[in-house]
């Protein structure tokens, strides 16, 4: 049973059971502190898990997550570029250059 | 691999499993950033037990995501307490004595996640007599 923010991924790896949810990424749950959310999630998981009738059953929770996009992608991004993006980047300036 | 889920989630037992590379600061080890610093490609293939019921913090080693709100709320990526919750609530039969976490970045040709890691998890949610697990990509 798989809580993720990317359900196609998801479903092309064939994941058997997937609940979809639309929060940045490190947020499965939802919100810090937001137990109402919290619980949506992995009650919509459980009963997922232990009532999905068939392969590759997907569902997607329908919460919005309640701040502006903006405000979310910084709630997910680390506070500099991860060393693979990094190295990445070097190697775009390097050939640009 | 599909399996039908055979018994009543009320009669079951569950465990978590987060890959925000969570661990528990007073006695396991973080996951080694300082060698993906050095080798972007590599990610830490190891993983940590999360108790149910954790004494002391957890910290997070993961740098591909931030870690502010997995810091100042762990369940949002492992909801142990809520799970617990649940298991008193009767909804759920039981958790897991230990959740596990991993570091979600890898190596993408996953040699040691399918040779050791894997088999490692699935060999101790076994020995715990886990009946379900929840899994929640970072």
């Amino acid at each position: 049973m798989t809580v993720t923010m990317m359900p196609a991924v998801a479903e092309e790896r064939r994941a058997p059971r997937i609940v979809g949810v639309e929060f940045p990424f490190g947020h499965a749950f939802g919100m810090p502190g937001d137990r109402v959310m919290q619980r949506r999630v992995l009650e919509l998981a459980l009963r997922l898990l232990a009532g999905a009738a068939a392969f590759g059953t997907r569902v997607d929770l329908d919460v919005e997550w309640p701040a502006p996009l903006r405000e979310a992608y910084r709630a997910w991004q680390p506070r500099e570029p991860s060393p693979i993006v990094t190295k990445m980047l070097e190697a775009r300036r390097a050939a640009t250059d | 691999m599909w399996a039908p889920f055979a018994k009543r989630l009320a009669g079951s037992k569950i465990a978590l499993l987060s890959s925000a590379g969570l661990y528990l600061e007073s006695r396991q080890p973080a996951f080694d950033l300082d060698r993906e610093r050095a080798e972007p490609e590599w990610g830490d293939p190891s993983w940590r037990a999360i108790p149910a019921v954790t004494e002391g913090s957890l910290g997070v080693a993961h740098l591909h995501i931030n870690d502010a709100d997995l810091l100042a709320d762990p369940e949002i990526a492992l909801p142990a307490r809520l799970l617990s919750q649940l298991v008193s609530e009767g909804l759920v039969g039981a958790a897991a004595e230990n959740h596990v976490a991993v570091m979600g970045y890898q190596d993408r040709r996953l040699v040691d996640w399918r040779q050791t890691t894997a088999p490692a998890i699935v060999s101790f949610l076994r020995d715990q007599q886990v009946d379900g697990l929840v899994l929640a990509p970072a």
